[in-house]
Parts: C-alpha cells; structure tokens; sequence
C-alpha cells in the first residue's frame, strides 16, 4: 500500500480469486486497521465462495512485527476452521530473521518461497506436506 | 557505550496507529541514513513497531525521539519512547517472553530487546515509562541469551 503525506487511504486489501485459491497481496506499510480489515474480509471471502486456499503473498512486506505476525496466525486458523489452507509466500529473508530474533516463529503458518510455488503446493491433491514441497513450522 | 555527540533527528507523537505507521517510516529513513545494513534496518524498524505499539497500548500514547549518534568511528541510533501511562511495576516480568496485560503475544519488551544492541527501561508505577534502545552499524549482535 503506498500512501503520501496523508496517511494511507484505504483499509481494505484486494483478495483475489483465482480457481480454487484466494490470494491477497500485501505491499510495504500494512497498516493495523488494514490488517485486522484483511482478516475479516478473507474470512468473509472464504465463507462465501468454495476457495479451498488462500495464499498470502508478503514479498512486499518489509516489516512483520508482532502484531501482523499475529494477524497472518488468526486468518491461517480462521481459515482453517472454514476448511480452507492457508500459505504466507515470499516472506524476506531479513524479514524472516526478525522475526525469528523476536520470539514469533508462527508455528502452524504453511510458507512457500514464492506464490508459484504456494500454487504448486496446493495444486497436489491431499497430499500431505513432505519435504521439498514447501515447509512446515512446528510448534 | 557512551556517545560523544547526538543530533536529534525527530520527534514523533504517537497516538494513533496511523502514527506507528509514521514511527516505522520515520525509522526506516533514519537507519538508511545513519547506513544500517537491511537486516539491522528490518530489525531496528520492528524493535520501533513493538516499542512504539506499547507506548499506544499501555501507556495511553506519548512520543519517540530518535538522535543519530556518533561515537568516534561509531554511528548509530537511539530511539526514546515516552508515555505517561501507568508504569510498568514489574520490569521483569514485562520482559518476560509471553507475559502481556494487553492481549498482545507479551513478545514486545522481550522481543524488542533481542532486537538492539542497548535497551534500558525507566519506569515507575504512576509515573510512566521511558524505553531507549540503541542500535549501532557494524557492531556484532547481542550475545545469545538462554534458550526461548
């Protein structure tokens, strides 16, 4: 989101349908507000369609602090509990490092490097995650 | 450390969280300036948003200054966060991985100081609280603290 002098404009993130898939783009200042909207308005996004995914896309995003980080948490187990996956693609390494160094290693929260590859994950059918198809935390 | 000479670069209110999002980009330009490298900048910027999320949050609003330091061949930036909220009565706890009385993950102290280099807390009961971090370019991360 990018915003001038004013602050940002709009709270409100696009999701995005692509198939079966919900994916939200996140870009550079994510503002509180907005991210507590995002979080609604997946819910809503997947509760009124089939989507079995949602991916979030966070190569944008320079700065995970807790509270985002608690944020993508809650829409992976909203979302869970609406029988869709929920994937966070392209975090920054220097992101990933912080939030490492805080404390937040989202355990639970399914990563892939990229979308492409978020895609390809959720592509294979019920196939339960092994290494070199993504990577999952545990707890 | 002690620095040998400070200029203050700001002096940002925060009471609202359009104004985390004011500190955040405040600090990114500061540590650019000052020549953090992106890692250092991502986690001075983080240590910023937790800090400047506690001040909203528990201490009811109140302000960050931020001075560009230069001690010698060092540079670097201290940040000041200042509320007049309720104080902190147990520092340690607050520090405490996990513990929180605001609903939040209680990783913000704790968190904020694995993030910097120097981190001090003045605070009282009734009197509020003042957190000043330090972080300097080129100096090696704190040493590991015991296991999380």
């Amino acid at each position: 989101m990018s915003w001038g002098l004013e602050g940002p404009v709009s709270t409100h993130v696009p999701v995005l349908r692509i198939g079966d898939v919900l994916l939200v783009t996140l870009q550079g200042e994510l503002h509180d507000k907005a991210a507590e909207q995002l979080q609604q308005d997946i819910g809503e996004a997947v509760a009124g369609s089939s989507a079995g995914a949602v991916v979030i896309d966070v190569s944008g995003v320079e700065i995970v602090d807790s509270f985002l980080g608690r944020v993508f948490a809650e829409i992976a187990a909203n979302a869970k509990l609406l029988a869709a996956e929920t994937v966070v693609a392209g975090m920054r390494p220097a992101v990933a490092i912080t939030l490492v160094e805080l404390g937040l290693t989202l355990p639970g929260l399914r990563t892939a490097l990229d979308v492409q590859e978020a895609l390809r994950m959720l592509a294979q059918p019920s196939t339960p995650l092994s290494p070199g198809q993504g990577r999952q935390e545990n707890a | 450390m002690t620095e040998t000479s400070g200029r203050v670069a700001a002096c940002l209110p925060i009471r609202s969280d359009t104004d985390l999002a004011w500190v955040r980009q405040h600090v990114r330009q500061a540590a650019a300036e000052v020549g953090f490298g992106l890692v250092e900048q991502t986690k001075l910027i983080t240590a910023a948003s937790e800090l400047a999320r506690n001040t909203l949050v528990h201490g009811g609003g109140g302000q960050v200054e931020s001075v560009f330091l230069d001690h010698g061949r060092a540079r670097g930036l201290r940040l000041t966060f200042t509320d007049e909220g309720p104080g902190i009565p147990d520092v340690e706890r607050a520090l405490t991985d996990g513990y929180t009385s605001g609903g939040g993950l209680g990783l913000g102290l704790g968190g904020a100081r694995r993030l910097v280099h120097e981190f001090s807390i003045d605070t009282s009961p009734g009197h509020g609280t003042s957190v000043t971090v330090v972080c300097w370019v080129g100096v090696p991360p704190r040493p590991r603290e015991e296991a999380r």
